[in-house]
C-alpha cells in the first residue's frame, strides 16, 4: 500500500519536509505535523471498507503515516465505548460515555501511538528505539520494541509508581531511572538524541508517533454511528491527544465519512501540574512551566510542548478546561470504579473530576453527547489508593464468624 | 567567562556540525548575540523578531530552565553549562 502521508509541515511557518525522521522546523523551531492528500484519501475510504477490516486501529490506515499492511501490532484500539448511565445520572449528564482505553495490549491509549512510531521506525530502517515516558509510554515502547524485534533504551522518572517500572522491565528493554521530573528526563532525552541515531518515539519520530492518537477520535464516531460526539473531555499532559481528537474529526469529515462536527473539546489536569488548564481559567495565551506536584504522574508535564495547540483547540471549538486537587483525582477514580465498573489510573481520575466540576458548572451541558476518554488502568499505579479504601473484614472460615463479622 | 553551549541537531548547519561551542557572555542575552557573531544566523533561528526566545525554543543553564530563573536576563559565569533545546511533547 502507498501512503497517503505526502510530508512533514511545520505548524508554525508551513514549510514542508520529506518523510524522515525530523520533529522540527529547522528554520522557526515549530513543531512538525503530518500532512496528507486528503482527497485521495477521501477516494479510498468508506464506512463499509472500513466496517469490513479486522477491529484494530489499523482500520484507519489511510489516516495514519505508516505501511497500514504491514504494522508492528499487538492489535492495539477498538477499545469499549461503554454507556455511563449510573455515572451520567450522579453527575446529571443524560447520555455520557466512557472510551475505555484500558482495553489495550499494554494497558493505556499509548499503545496507539507506539504501533505507528515503532511501525514507522522500521520502515525508516532504525535498529533501536527510545523514548522519556511518565510509564505508559515505557511499557507500550519495551512491548512493541520487543515484537520488532528492535534495541530498546527507555528512560524514566526514578519516582515511577512500581507497577509502571515491572510493566516495562519485564520486556527486557534497557531501562535507566533518571533522578529528575519528566521534564528532566525529556531534556536528558533531546540531548542523547543529537548523539545517537535511534528512534526516540517522543522526539525524532514524534510526528509519526502523535498521529496515532487520531483513532481514538476516528473509533468514537465509528462506535456511535458515524457521528461525532457533542461533548469530549480529554486528559492533558502536553496537550497532544486532545488536539489530536478535535483533528481527527476534522478530517473524517474532510474525507466524507461524518457530518460536519461541532464537537466541544474540554481539557483535564491536574492542579499540581496544570499549566494549560491555568491559562485557560486566566485567559492568556501565554503557559508559565511549572513544577509537577501531583498523584497524576502521567500527565506530570511541566512545559507541554502542545499546550498552545491544545488551547486554542478548546477556545475554537467552545469547550473549557479544569484543574483538581489529588484527593479530587481519588475520588474520581474511586466514582468510576463504584459507577461503572471501570478501574482507571490516576490520570482517569482527572478526567472524572474534571468532567464533574465542568458538568456542574454547566460548561457540559446535560444532554450534550458527552464522551469521557479513561487512557489507562488503575492497575499500574495502585499507590494512589494506599490508605483511601475500606479495609476489608478478616474472619475465620466459618459461618460463625461470617454471619458474627459482616 | 568561556561557558559551553550544547547545540540542538536542527541549528548544527550552522555550527559546521559542532554539537558542543564555546562562548563568553554575562547574561542569556548577551549569549545568544555572542552565538550570532561567531555564527550568523542563529539568532534569527531562536528568537522572534522582537529579540525575545522563541516559543517552541527551550534554554537550560545547568540543567534549569531559564523561564524558572531570570529568562533572558538570567546571569551566566564561566565554567556554565548552557543547553539550547526544541519544545517536545511525551505524555497525553
Amino acid at each position: 500500500m502507498t501512503s497517503y502521508a505526502k510530508s512533514l509541515q511545520c505548524r508554525e511557518c508551513g514549510k514542508e519536509y520529506p518523510l524522515e525522521a525530523r520533529y522540527v522546523c529547522e528554520f522557526c523551531f515549530g513543531p512538525l505535523e503530518v500532512a496528507y492528500d486528503y482527497e485521495r484519501i477521501r477516494r479510498a475510504v468508506s464506512r463499509e471498507r472500513i466496517a469490513e477490516r479486522p477491529r484494530t486501529m489499523w482500520r484507519y490506515r489511510e489516516f495514519l503515516p505508516a505501511d497500514g499492511e504491514n504494522p508492528v501490532t499487538l492489535d492495539e484500539g477498538c477499545t469499549p465505548l461503554v454507556r455511563a448511565r449510573a455515572l451520567g445520572e450522579r453527575l446529571g449528564l443524560k447520555e455520557l460515555w466512557i472510551k475505555n482505553d484500558c482495553a489495550n495490549p499494554t494497558h493505556s491509549f499509548k499503545d496507539r501511538v507506539v504501533s505507528v512510531a515503532v511501525t514507522k521506525a522500521v520502515e525508516l530502517g532504525f535498529k533501536t528505539v527510545s523514548c522519556a515516558s511518565t510509564g505508559n509510554l515505557a511499557n507500550a515502547v519495551s512491548a512493541y520494541g520487543a515484537r520488532a524485534g528492535l534495541e530498546r533504551y527507555v528512560f524514566i522518572p526514578a519516582n515511577l509508581e512500581a507497577g509502571k517500572v515491572v510493566a516495562s522491565n519485564v520486556y527486557e528493554p534497557h531501562l535507566v531511572k533518571v533522578e529528575g521530573n519528566y521534564d528532566e528526563v525529556n531534556r536528558l532525552c533531546s540531548e542523547i538524541a543529537g548523539r545517537h541515531r535511534w528512534a526516540f518515539v517522543n522526539i525524532n519520530v514524534r510526528p509519526y508517533y502523535a498521529e496515532g492518537s487520531k483513532t481514538l477520535g476516528f473509533e468514537v464516531a465509528e462506535q456511535l454511528g458515524w457521528r461525532a460526539p457533542d461533548h469530549v473531555v480529554v486528559p492533558m499532559a502536553s496537550g497532544s491527544l486532545l488536539t489530536k481528537i478535535h483533528k481527527s474529526l476534522g478530517e473524517l469529515h474532510k474525507t466524507g465519512l461524518i457530518a460536519k462536527p461541532a464537537t466541544r473539546v474540554s481539557g483535564a489536569q491536574a492542579l499540581g501540574c496544570s499549566p494549560i488548564s491555568t491559562a485557560y481559567l486566566e485567559g492568556t495565551d501565554t503557559f508559565r512551566p511549572v513544577k509537577p506536584n501531583t498523584i497524576a504522574k502521567s500527565l506530570a508535564i511541566g512545559n507541554p510542548a502542545d499546550g498552545y495547540y491544545a488551547l486554542r483547540a478548546i477556545k475554537e471549538s467552545g469547550g473549557a478546561a479544569e484543574r483538581v486537587t489529588d484527593d479530587e483525582i481519588v475520588e474520581g477514580i474511586k466514582l468510576l470504579a463504584s459507577t461503572e465498573g471501570i478501574f482507571a489510573e490516576t490520570a482517569g481520575g482527572v478526567t472524572v473530576a474534571c468532567l464533574k466540576k465542568l458538568a456542574a458548572s454547566g460548561a457540559v451541558r446535560p444532554d450534550e453527547v458527552t464522551v469521557a476518554y479513561i487512557t489507562g488502568t488503575g492497575l499500574k499505579t495502585q499507590e494512589a489508593l494506599h490508605g483511601r479504601l475500606k479495609e476489608p473484614p478478616v474472619i475465620k472460615p466459618n459461618l460463625a464468624s461470617f454471619e458474627a463479622g459482616i | 567567562m568561556p561557558v559551553k553551549v550544547l547545540i540542538p541537531t536542527p541549528l548544527r548547519n550552522l555550527t559546521g556540525n559542532a554539537a558542543e561551542v564555546e562562548v563568553e557572555a554575562a547574561d542569556i542575552a548577551g549569549l545568544i548575540n555572542a552565538l550570532e557573531a561567531r555564527h550568523p544566523g542563529l539568532k534569527e533561528r531562536l528568537c522572534d523578531p522582537s529579540g525575545k526566545l522563541r516559543r517552541f525554543v527551550n534554554v537550560y543553564l545547568n540543567e534549569e530552565d531559564i523561564r524558572f530563573l531570570k529568562a533572558e536576563a538570567t546571569e551566566i559565569k564561566a565554567g556554565d553549562e548552557i543547553s539550547i533545546v526544541p519544545a517536545i511533547a511525551g505524555g497525553c
